[in-house]
């Protein structure tokens, strides 16, 4: 007993010190990152927020969403949309003039207010969400099928963004950004700055995740997914509980999108269609489904080993990246952060089994 | 005896499948403090008839009166725990991936909103009521234990105390023994005794020896409907439940009243 409580402690204290040597290597990032591998950073970091949320409610509450590219991509037009009426100063982006708008249509005027364009990068995915989830939860439609209606939403909204080019740019999508309040996007000190605010959301959103998952509500979730009608016999509503989690994490998702396009400059209907959603899932599943850090570890390594193998390996990048989800899904189902205690499990059965081989030698070196 | 009220009476209860009547015009009143066994041949509708009270099933018609409310039987099943209707289910349902001890904490009587369990703190009075309880069903040994990795009757025992954490008036039990050992038998048996003594329990049943061991009141269904209602002796001796169990008895059944 007494052992395990200070084995605890000292993972604790691996912990603490873990976290905290990586939130000062994120932060120092700028001092000795190049400006194009900080924004690279910067935009993998965004990439890691919205697979947090999407781990909320796949892996803490075995909801498996298909659809978050759409979360996502909401949020980053809502930011888009600002900073493309911030660059023409109010006037007719220039998509709306070639798809001959000579007014700007209702619902893009408010955006124009960063006050406005902000809180609803992460108010409409929420929206989105609590509607969608609404009738299905309320339905009891659960598992694959609920899936498959995420992928449907999918598949609705990118062709609904494709379709009205006059209002979202179609295929294009928004780009064409200048200044943010005011700053210019391309200087390295604004990017320095954005860098900076993405390392805090994701701090921020890890923080509030992980008190969410570590309280009450918590295990409610696991107990929702674990036996939903025990849950609803004991007395708890889990149709507000997955809404809860549901918009929660459309919200994250959205809050990510807004930090993606400022880091990237742009967002077009293949920013938030099925790859990417299917993506950001194996992000979770490859990094450990149910660990917020996990997540972020995932979205990182992938992110990070796509553009490291497709600039060094420029045609063959493709089955590289196959090969190391074959790897992990094969060898580590609990993906990496899941495997690590037994992969430290390992090490020190190895380093034992070495020592001992050591010191059985000494003693038969020192007996001949 | 009849001075007290009764807890909950089912009026006239329907529940109807496509035309298939699994209950039909059933009525059943308990009285506060009561432990009452419904037995019955397979698909007589005990089951049946625990899911309309907890709000499981639909009843097609019919009213389910309950302390004071008119009839419970649009309720939701939230609604319906909160108001202090517990069930346990015919095979343990318990929260696998969370401990033994966490899997009360929910079940505690709380306000079970989003908000207040984001804000829900553990306090001295409700860890000192979750060991309590842990003692009653016999886990304090598992508080830590995945729920999990139980044996089928600490399953089982936890089930029971986490409808006991809910505080409720009425206790809805489907078959809490089956799969038991003897051993475990007698002391789900006796976990039955100490729960009626404030609580009032409805238990569906099989096991005829358990049944005659701590039952006091029986109700008999057969067909979804009401066929005899009494002490033991008064059950065991009508020759219309002798009819219905000696007509299974042909058909390899286990059940046997008069073993």
């Amino acid at each position: 007993m007494l052992k395990s409580m200070t084995l605890s402690l000292q993972k604790k204290a691996w912990l603490s010190v873990g976290s905290s040597a990586a939130v000062i290597l994120l932060l120092s990032a700028p001092l000795f990152l190049s400006d194009f591998n900080l924004n690279l950073l910067a935009k993998f970091l965004a990439f890691a927020i919205v697979a947090i949320g999407l781990d909320l409610i796949w892996g803490y509450t075995g909801i498996l969403s298909l659809g978050h590219g759409v979360f996502f991509g909401l949020g980053a037009y809502c930011m888009a949309m600002y900073l493309k009426l911030e660059s023409t100063g109010g006037k007719l982006p220039d998509f709306m003039n070639w798809s001959g708008l000579s007014q700007l249509p209702a619902f893009w005027k408010p955006f124009q207010y960063a006050a406005f364009a902000i809180p609803a990068g992460i108010i409409v995915p929420m929206v989105v969400a609590l509607i969608l989830g609404y009738f299905t939860f309320r339905n009891r439609i659960r598992g694959v099928y609920f899936t498959i209606l995420t992928q449907a939403l999918v598949i609705i909204t990118t062709t609904l963004f494709i379709g009205q080019q006059k209002f979202t740019g179609g295929t294009n999508g928004v780009t064409g950004f200048k200044t943010l309040f005011g700053f210019a996007l391309k200087e390295p000190s604004t990017k320095v700055v954005l860098y900076l605010v993405t390392v805090a959301a994701l701090v921020g959103v890890y923080l509030v995740c992980r008190y969410l998952v570590r309280s009450r509500t918590g295990k409610v979730l696991a107990a929702v997914r674990d036996a939903e009608n025990r849950a609803r016999f004991i007395g708890y509503d889990p149709v507000k509980y997955q809404l809860f989690v549901f918009s929660l994490s459309a919200g994250i998702a959205g809050l990510a999108g807004m930090l993606f396009v400022l880091h990237v400059g742009i967002i077009s209907p293949t920013s938030m269609g099925i790859v990417p959603s299917i993506e950001i899932v194996l992000w979770v599943a490859l990094g450990g489904r149910g660990t917020l850090i996990g997540a972020i570890i995932g979205a990182i390594a992938v992110n990070a080993a796509k553009s490291g193998l497709s600039s060094a390996f420029p045609d063959m990048w493709l089955f590289f990246m196959g090969a190391l989800f074959v790897v992990v899904v094969v060898f580590m189902p609990k993906g990496i952060v899941g495997s690590l205690p037994q992969i430290i499990a390992w090490v020190r059965y190895k380093l034992r089994r070495t020592n001992v081989t050591t010191t059985q030698n000494l003693i038969e070196e020192a007996k001949s | 005896m009849s001075l007290k009220s009764p807890i909950l009476s089912c009026e006239d209860v329907t529940v109807s499948f496509d035309g298939f009547k699994a209950v039909n015009q059933m009525n059943l009143t308990l009285e506060q403090g009561e432990l009452r066994f419904l037995i019955g041949p397979n698909g007589a509708g005990k089951t049946t008839m625990l899911d309309v009270i907890c709000g499981k099933v639909r009843a097609t018609s019919g009213k389910i009166r309950y302390r004071g409310d008119n009839d419970i039987s649009r309720k939701k099943e939230y609604q319906i725990a909160e108001l202090g209707i517990g069930r346990k289910f015919q095979a343990p349902s318990i929260f696998s991936q969370l401990s033994v001890m966490e899997n009360l904490e929910l079940a505690m009587s709380q306000k079970r909103g989003v908000f207040s369990t984001l804000r829900a703190k553990m306090t001295a009075v409700d860890a000192k009521r979750i060991e309590e309880q842990l003692v009653l069903v016999g886990l304090a040994d598992y508080a830590n234990t995945n729920a999990g990795g139980l044996s089928h009757g600490e399953k089982q025992w936890l089930e029971i105390g986490m409808i006991l954490m809910q505080e409720p008036h009425v206790l809805l039990l489907d078959e809490p023994v089956a799969g038991m050992t003897d051993e475990e038998t007698v002391k789900t048996g006796e976990l039955l005794k100490e729960i009626t003594k404030l609580r009032t329990v409805i238990v569906v049943e099989h096991d005829m020896e358990f049944v005659r061991n701590y039952a006091s009141k029986v109700t008999v269904m057969h067909e979804g409907k009401l066929l005899k209602e009494g002490n033991m002796e008064e059950v065991q001796g009508d020759a219309q439940v002798a009819e219905v169990y000696l007509g299974q008895r042909r058909d390899e059944h286990v059940v046997n009243p008069t073993a």
